[in-house]
């Protein structure tokens, strides 16, 4: 299946494991050599070039961050790569540390080279147990070939990189959070500002950044910013790496240029439903992340036009659903999930989560009026207006968006709700 | 305890250990998978935080635990793509095999149930995670020979003697 003969940055269709000879025998490793000898602020303004933003949902330009961490004052900088991939339906993360180790590892010393960063700490969610060994090995591996450590290939720079496990908290993925798990308090999220550039690990300066972020950076440098920009479009440059999962022919993972449409990612990489069946809905972004007909698979990945259309590209989750599954059993799957991984700092989305569920639980037994789907509607603009971090801000997307596209069938669990098509709901 | 403790801290640089490192690392070490109460104050001497810390942290995290478990940990994923493919059906051939519910340990304190967020296997859902090797792309019935041989094998790791705390 080869939808495209063109070198993009990660190439996954082989789903071979990249060890280190074959990393550097395919000129890993030179992206490194090259940033050493240059002006650390010609390879910064070179990712500001590609537009290089982050991958973990929140996509905030990585040069940008690399360079505010480099121009703090305080000396003492850390490096944190964020692997806790807690989005369920999201396997990236997974597949670059078990197949593309040295590609990360690369991507981290030169991020760490220009933002002028000793130490790392590399947070590996607890349910990653092969990622984990494998980075550990690789870590090693890179260590005593003198491409991490003390002296990086002669230069005088120095970087150290710990493994930190996570502990089964979705949360900890949100940065403020996983600072605070790595400082061995609750991973709750924490006011910002001050950013965790400003003020982050121990209160000193912090890059982080996703791990297909950092992946990214040796190619940029590598082949070039211009390259990397022809990759994409003009909005959204460089490449997805989309977590396929669900009623699709084709499960796992596939990366796509910017600016592919979601029908191609889900009919062409996807193979499209299983036969006999049909596309009922998308989730996209994973379960933070929104439920779409069929009929909007036509808008491109790429996060402004995106945006427009109410769709959160995250962390590239795309989630089938074929005609044989209920909207209602997935919004309210997700609102279990929400309810589990709330922290209950904060009240709306603590409170809201639960009667979220309350709701969604009449709807399923069919004993909800009307009155409830209303209610369900308001306490989630609630969640979503006035919670303190992206959890709760991000809980009620499913719930909105389905009410959106999938009014009816909400409807036709009502006792006194109009029902639009009597015999599935009956 | 205390010792086993001291040692894990020691190793993670005393005062300066991470807090949730250790508690995963003093889990790792009991053979009932959990963080006793006796292991949380030993965890703050060798510290010097107060137990009311440590438990502040262990408390909030789903995968340490404070009560004993099982030896062997099955998690069954139970997220969206997992439910889809067929979570329930898998769930309940388990539950039935092993004659307990989610959360709950069989009689024997060899095996713990327990259904967690997301595994992050959705590529072989349904998935289930036994220890530390992930089973994906199950039915029933291949998720009950699985948790068959994995129990004789554990069965006979034991050499059939019930399991302390």
């Amino acid at each position: 299946m080869s939808i495209t003969d063109r070198q993009l940055v990660f190439n996954v269709e082989g789903r071979e494991y990249v060890d280190l000879d074959l990393y550097r025998s395919r000129g890993g490793y030179e992206a490194l050599e090259k940033v050493l000898a240059w002006d650390p602020r010609q390879a910064v303004h070179m990712l500001k070039e590609a537009g290089l933003k982050g991958r973990g949902g929140a996509s905030f330009p990585t040069g940008l961050k690399i360079e505010m961490v480099r121009n703090n004052r305080e000396k003492e900088r850390y490096i944190i790569i964020n692997a806790d991939e807690g989005e369920p339906g999201t396997f990236k993360d997974r597949y670059i540390m078990t197949h593309l180790p040295f590609q990360l590892l690369e991507g981290v010393t030169i991020a760490a080279y220009l933002a002028g960063i000793s130490q790392g700490i590399l947070y590996v969610r607890h349910e990653y147990d092969e990622p984990r060994s494998v980075m550990r090995d690789s870590i090693a591996q890179a260590q005593a070939a003198g491409l991490l450590g003390d002296d990086i290939l002669g230069s005088g720079f120095n970087l150290h990189i710990e493994l930190f496990s996570g502990a089964g908290s979705y949360l900890c993925g949100e940065e403020t959070a996983l600072l605070s798990s790595i400082e061995g308090r609750k991973g709750r999220p924490q006011v910002k500002p001050p950013y965790p550039t400003q003020q982050g690990l121990w209160g000193k300066p912090t890059l982080i950044n996703n791990v297909e972020t950092l992946s990214n950076i040796p190619k940029i440098i590598e082949k070039g910013a211009l390259w990397y920009r022809n990759l994409g479009t003009n909005d959204s440059p460089g490449t997805k790496l989309i977590s396929l999962s669900g009623d699709i022919q084709f499960r796992g993972l596939v990366e796509v240029p910017f600016g592919t449409s979601f029908r191609d990612i889900v009919y062409k990489y996807g193979g499209g439903p299983k036969p006999g069946r049909k596309v009922k809905a998308v989730n996209i972004g994973g379960a933070s992340g929104v439920l779409v007909p069929e009929e909007m698979l036509d808008v491109p990945l790429e996060y402004g036009a995106c945006s427009r259309a109410g769709i959160t590209i995250g962390s590239g989750a795309v989630f089938v659903l074929d005609d044989t599954r209920s909207i209602l059993d997935n919004v309210s799957n997700r609102i279990n999930f929400f309810l589990h991984e709330s922290c209950g700092k904060c009240t709306p989305c603590r409170e809201g989560l639960r009667q979220a569920q309350i709701i969604m639980e009449k709807l399923l037994e069919g004993r909800a009026v009307m009155k409830d789907v209303e209610n369900l509607e308001r306490y989630t603009r609630v969640m979503q207006n006035a919670s303190f971090c992206g959890l709760g801000q991000a809980a009620g997307n499913s719930v909105i968006s389905s009410l959106h596209y999938y009014d009816q069938e909400y409807r036709g669990q009502c006792v006194d709700g109009d029902c639009l098509y009597g015999e599935e709901s009956a | 305890m205390q010792a086993v403790v001291q040692e894990i801290v020691g190793q993670m640089g005393n005062e300066k250990a991470p807090l949730l490192q250790v508690l995963l690392a003093v889990q790792d070490a009991s053979p009932r998978n959990y963080v006793s109460e006796e292991a949380v104050r030993a965890i703050a001497r060798s510290m010097r935080v107060s137990r009311c810390r440590v438990y502040s942290t262990a408390s909030f995290y789903t995968e340490i635990s404070l009560k004993p478990r099982g030896r062997h940990l099955i998690r069954i994923c139970g997220n969206a793509p997992c439910e889809n493919a067929g979570r329930a059906a898998i769930m309940d051939a388990i539950q039935k095999e092993l004659g307990i519910k989610a959360g709950e340990i069989t009689a024997d304190g060899l095996i713990s149930l327990e259904k967690v967020s997301c595994l992050g296997a959705c590529y072989k859902s349904p998935a289930i995670k036994v220890d530390h090797q992930i089973y994906g792309n199950l039915t029933p019935e291949e998720a009950v020979a699985i948790i068959r041989s994995l129990r004789e094998e554990f069965s006979n790791e034991h050499n059939g003697s019930p399991v302390g705390i």
